[in-house]
């Protein structure tokens, strides 16, 4: 059948999708030399991408493995707690150039790798259930992470996470750029990781989970795995957000903060990037573009879930997914051997 | 066809089981001795002994209730067994978790079709092809030439797998859209993905009309003179059963009532009763 449809080769397909971001670089960066792009809108852009990352991590967990954990805050503190602390005790607003451009890097790394290690702590125990056991569980991982965070103000007489009065004077790294490039590095690595044997096998659990072990999938280890993934993106979400608010309190980091990120999630469709990208977009804006309105913006998220559930139950995309060479293999372009969808 | 006779190194069990002719003196796919499985206090399977020839085509049959799937289930460790040993190629199986045990040898479909219905049906056959591949993560998320070689191989794989059932020009369609003997035929493809050394069918027929029976019995045997595997088949199709299982078991109430070649079962009167039941006094 690969005659009859024409196909875009592999190397094309990267290409594009590369020179699409290098344009909303550029088009990011001209916005801001311009002047165009005010503080408030940079600071509405750099949330809006932060909460892309998260939601699209927890998508993983939810979408693609199809459970239900509720303890994403969780990871996110976890993440923004250790780029915070690394960040001031590394002394990074001391830096300059290549050696800060290095450090931020490195925070982020670790902020995902750390959170990551807690998804492999929780994830082993709280994987062996399914449905609202682990929904329970999770939700409950979370809020001890919060609250340990809250009571560890130092340990052994060195100062710590500062307990309950937060984390302060983090410097202030986040900017549109790094939160733009975190954002496409995130999306590319789910959707690679997704379009591999490991990404497959995934979705097999979600699927069917007796199936998928009668397949030889091994269930626990790829639980864990699309778990822990989720954990690591969460981490470096984290870490861009302490970055960009200087300031850490583990009160922000409670059982709304996750129920938040799972409505983005379902609202745009369990198992779609695009539909996460989507909703994390829009409902980060709306509250935004309607201030006077926000005190009831809780009211606005129950009411839109109820109405999604009741008129299209599996969210704005359901599990479509977003392929501009599909598209463009629509339009006639190209020609020769199937492969993947792109990235974003 | 000659009896079976028995592998001095383990425990002897009276064993009728039938072995063709070209099996016999090779060691057997499966043994299973004194097999058996409570649920609470209900015995679903018990003493339940059976071997299979290496290219045996088997079956499995019995009135509804009588334990069949539950077999099923104890091969392949959906249910770790009560009691008794099953030997997978001469290794004991205990302890072994059902992804092992797919990785042991055994693959098998679902009563109840069980396919990854929102993928394609080229997803559901790479997930059975699975093992074929052993790229890392870091090698997908690079996309390293490892992971380019092997997704080549393993569709190209699965295109030839699907092509035994003339599904290659459906490897783009969603699993669950497919028709319903088209998914017990992918099932069966996925299964036989997995490179398995015993296929265990619960009944492939099921809901398919005479003339996709016959094909499939043809597919069956097919199967079995080019992968030179064994196949053990729960089925309900008497045809089907009577015509290509050279071993036929008949379970009743978790018990085996009799053994034997297809002529054997048909003149037996405990499975006569067990299927139409026992004539009045007098009549």
């Amino acid at each position: 059948m690969n005659q009859r449809k024409a196909v875009l080769p592999m190397s094309a397909r990267y290409l594009i999708n590369a020179a699409l971001c290098l344009a909303l670089i550029l088009g990011l960066k001209g916005l801001s030399a311009s002047g165009l792009l005010s503080d408030y809108f940079t600071k509405i852009l750099i949330l809006v991408g932060i909460n892309i990352i998260l939601a699209v991590s927890l998508n993983v967990a939810t979408g693609y493995l199809g459970q239900l954990p509720l303890g994403h805050a969780g990871f996110m503190a976890v993440g923004a707690y250790t780029g915070g602390i690394f960040l001031k005790s590394v002394n990074a607003a001391a830096m300059s150039g290549a050696p800060l451009v290095l450090t931020i890097a490195a925070a982020i790394l670790l902020s995902g790798a750390v959170a990551a290690l807690f998804g492999v702590i929780i994830g082993v125990p709280a994987l062996r259930l399914k449905g609202d056991y682990l929904a329970i569980i999770t939700l409950g991982f979370g809020e001890i992470i919060r609250v340990v965070i809250t009571n560890i103000d130092s340990v052994l007489g060195f100062d710590f996470t500062y307990g309950a009065s937060g984390l302060k004077r983090i410097p202030k790294f986040t900017g549109a750029l790094n939160v733009f490039l975190c954002v496409v590095m995130t999306c590319l690595v789910i959707h690679m990781v997704m379009k591999s044997r490991h990404g497959r096998s995934i979705l097999s659990i979600r699927e069917n989970e007796i199936a998928a072990e009668s397949c030889g999938v091994n269930t626990t280890f790829y639980k864990v795995m699309a778990f822990t993934m989720s954990a690591f993106f969460a981490g470096v979400a984290g870490c861009l957000y302490a970055g960009n608010l200087g300031s850490l309190q583990p009160g922000g980091f409670g059982f709304m903060k996750s129920i938040e990120i799972l409505v983005m999630v379902v609202l745009g469709g369990m198992g779609s990037m695009l539909g996460s990208v989507v909703s994390a977009t829009v409902l980060t804006i709306l509250p935004e573009a309607l201030r006077s309105f926000d005190r009831y913006r809780m009211v606005v998220y129950s009411a839109a879930l109820i109405l999604m559930m009741i008129f299209k139950p599996s969210g704005l995309f359901g599990d479509y997914d977003f392929s501009l060479s599909r598209i463009l293999e629509k339009l006639g372009v190209g020609k020769k051997p199937a492969g993947k969808e792109d990235a974003r | 066809m000659k009896r079976y006779n028995e592998n001095t190194r383990l425990v002897p069990v009276p064993s009728t089981s039938v072995i063709p002719d070209r099996d016999v003196g090779k060691l057997p796919i499966l043994e299973c001795r004194h097999l058996g499985i409570d649920f609470g206090g209900l015995t679903a399977v018990s003493d339940f002994n059976l071997t299979i020839g290496r290219t045996e085509i088997a079956g499995l049959i019995g009135p509804n209730g009588a334990g069949k799937t539950t077999v099923f289930n104890l091969l392949t460790k959906v249910y770790q067994p009560t009691r008794g040993i099953i030997m997978l190629d001469g290794v004991d199986t205990a302890g072994m978790t059902t992804a092992q045990v797919n990785h042991a040898g055994i693959a098998r479909t679902f009563q109840n079709i069980r396919l990854f219905s929102r993928l394609s049906v080229m997803d559901n056959v790479l997930i059975g092809l699975q093992d074929s591949m052993s790229y890392s993560l870091p090698a997908a998320i690079l996309r390293l030439p490892s992971y380019w070689k092997q997704e080549k191989v393993a569709r190209e794989r699965a295109l030839e797998l699907l092509s035994i059932f003339d599904m290659a020009d459906l490897a783009d369609h969603e699993a669950g859209s497919l028709p319903y003997g088209a998914q017990r035929r992918l099932e069966i493809v996925r299964a036989l993905g997995t490179n398995p050394s015993l296929l265990l069918l619960d009944e492939p027929a099921a809901g398919m009309n005479p003339s996709e029976t016959a094909e499939l019995m043809e597919n069956i045997v097919k199967i079995r003179d080019t992968f030179q595997i064994a196949v053990m088949l729960i089925e309900h199709d008497m045809s089907l059963v009577m015509n290509i299982c050279e071993g036929i078991c008949v379970l009743n109430f978790g018990k085996v009532i009799a053994k034997g070649t297809a002529a054997d079962i048909q003149n037996n009167p405990d499975v006569i009763e067990a299927y139409l039941g026992k004539r009045k006094e007098g009549e």
